[in-house]
């Protein structure tokens, strides 16, 4: 944890897709570890590091709204696409965007901010030249100069995301977390997906604690595939 | 294809649109209402709405230039332009099967990719997945937007209309040939939308689409002149008010965009007096109902080094 770092990252607008409800998606409660690790990728990342997740605070009061869009849900069937191939002509292969029209509602987080704590790891890919300590300082040099590969979102692109490096010492910001709340369970949430394991998806029991999610501690009661 | 190489530098943009006696934006979920943001009574115009404005602009300004198609097009054929590009770039496959997966060398699926950056204007632009059923892969496009938020308050109105025909013969007799209607107005409403366009994701070796100077310029012109084009009976007058280009020099940034987005501030004015939204001195002024009732200023005092402000 030498090398950890702090980044506040805030929006008007969250959606953390629950993978249960993904057809009109309803947010999780709270940033998941695997979107606070796209955000920290989004800024600084390299084959040679691997972000973890150590803490996610919650400054703000949970709240949703419904949201509802007019997407497609172009998706062919390879039965279809099979008999066009072998008739040799493309007739009738086509999706007319109008006729698979779906009006999709999402459940979203509205006016989130949350802080980050995090640690990464060097991984097998990395090459002399990758110290633990240039990473650092790569990261935090962008974060604090308002650099990033791509502009990171909280959940999904159209909710862009705001973020700020709290410098090491420096206290963390204030949190408007109703006092009167010390536990909250969130259940079994998505923590990420392991992409060595052919993409598994893994959960684990989240608790906020006075508005905190202490990552490392929820996940050190196990988590399942 | 473009002939121009690809975008190296970050750029924010804050767009400013107003309506007035039309809706902008309809909400699916309340009968065709203009979206509203339920705590605050601010419109929303969502993102999407956005983007088909802007390719809508781009197939009819560039619809005959090479390297300008739409891929979500107005009842375009999805299948049809992923199989035309897996005859491009691989003629040996045949196969459905063979289609389904992404070609295990990395090479043949980059390339397929490319192909489809390199002839549609809104992939290279905002991205696309191109996994339905013919697989041609996944691209992350390099421009983002969010969605738009009316400066104040709106008070969406619901207009009663008459026609003077039924459609049926059942409504023509009971109704003795009229039937009424309704229409969903926001009398005027100024909205603010924020912009990025992400350079490496336009520039870099594996990730880029290729996405240009000259397809920034084609997409901060549409911006301009999308509504200019999207005339009908809901939209009312429509028209887009400011852009506010924050350029970077380099393709990570120069500087945070909120503290950019800050830079750039809205203002009532009335009878020559100016005050912030929401001041208590606005109180008792009339609702605005023209552009005139706003004003806009770019803060460029102390700009951070490396940023350049385009207004246009």
């Amino acid at each position: 944890m030498a090398f950890g770092v702090r980044l506040q990252v805030w929006g008007d607008r969250a959606c953390f897709t629950r993978p249960e409800m993904k057809v009109e998606r309803v947010s999780y409660d709270v940033m998941t570890p695997s979107a606070a690790r796209g955000i920290l990728e989004a800024i600084h990342w390299k084959p040679a590091i691997r972000w973890v997740v150590d803490r996610i605070h919650i400054l703000r009061p949970i709240r949703f709204q419904s949201f509802r869009r007019n997407e497609v849900s172009a998706k062919a069937s390879a039965a279809l696409a099979d008999r066009a191939m072998r008739a040799g002509s493309t007739q009738g292969l086509g999706l007319v965007v109008e006729e698979v029209r779906q009006q999709r509602a999402a459940m979203l987080l509205v006016d989130v901010a949350y802080v980050i704590e995090a640690h990464f790891e060097m991984t097998a890919r990395a090459g002399t030249e990758d110290t633990p300590a240039k990473h650092h300082a790569m990261f935090t040099r962008r974060a604090a100069a308002g650099q990033c590969f791509h502009r990171p979102c909280l959940g999904t692109r159209e909710f862009a995301a705001d973020f700020a490096l709290i410098p090491e010492g420096a206290p963390l910001p204030a949190s408007e977390w109703p006092a009167d709340e010390a536990e909250r369970d969130l259940g079994w949430m998505l923590h990420d997906i392991d992409f060595a394991q052919n993409r598994t998806s893994r959960f684990f029991r989240a608790r906020l604690v006075n508005g905190v999610m202490d990552v490392q501690a929820c996940l050190a009661e196990g988590t399942i595939a | 294809m473009s002939e121009t190489s690809a975008l190296t530098q970050r750029h924010e943009f804050v767009l400013y649109f107003d309506v007035a006696n039309g809706n902008p934006n309809g909400d699916p979920d309340a009968g065709n209402l203009p979206r509203l943001d339920p705590e605050t009574n601010r419109g929303l115009v969502s993102d999407v709405a956005i983007k088909r404005k802007i390719r809508n602009y781009v197939a009819l300004a560039k619809g005959e230039v090479p390297g300008h198609e739409i891929y979500m097009r107005d009842g375009a054929t999805l299948n049809l332009e992923h199989k035309r590009a897996w005859q491009a770039v691989l003629p040996e496959v045949s196969k459905a099967e063979e289609m389904k997966k992404l070609p295990k060398e990395e090479a043949k699926s980059r390339a397929l990719t490319r192909w489809m950056c390199a002839n549609f204007w809104d992939i290279r632009a905002f991205g696309a997945v191109m996994t339905t059923g013919v697989n041609a892969g996944q691209v992350r496009g390099p421009v983002q937007i969010t969605f738009a938020n009316s400066v104040e308050p709106v008070m969406p109105l619901e207009i009663s209309i008459t026609r003077l025909a039924a459609t049926t013969e059942k409504d023509a007799e009971d109704k003795g040939g009229r039937t009424m209607g309704r229409k969903h107005i926001i009398p005027y409403g100024l909205y603010r939308a924020h912009g990025f366009v992400n350079a490496p994701l336009a520039s870099h070796d594996t990730k880029g689409t290729g996405f240009s100077e000259a397809d920034l310029e084609l997409l901060f012109e549409a911006l301009s002149n999308m509504f200019e084009h999207d005339r009908s009976a809901a939209r009312g007058e429509m028209a887009t008010r400011k852009l506010v280009v924050f350029r970077h020099a380099g393709a990570l940034g120069n500087a945070h965009a909120h503290e950019l987005f800050d830079r750039v501030k809205t203002w009532r004015q009335h009878k020559g007096s100016r005050q912030p939204i929401g001041d208590e001195a606005t109180d008792n002024w009339p609702a605005a109902r023209s552009f005139t009732d706003y004003a806009i200023t770019v803060d460029r005092e102390n700009l951070p080094a490396g940023i350049e402000v385009i207004e246009r």
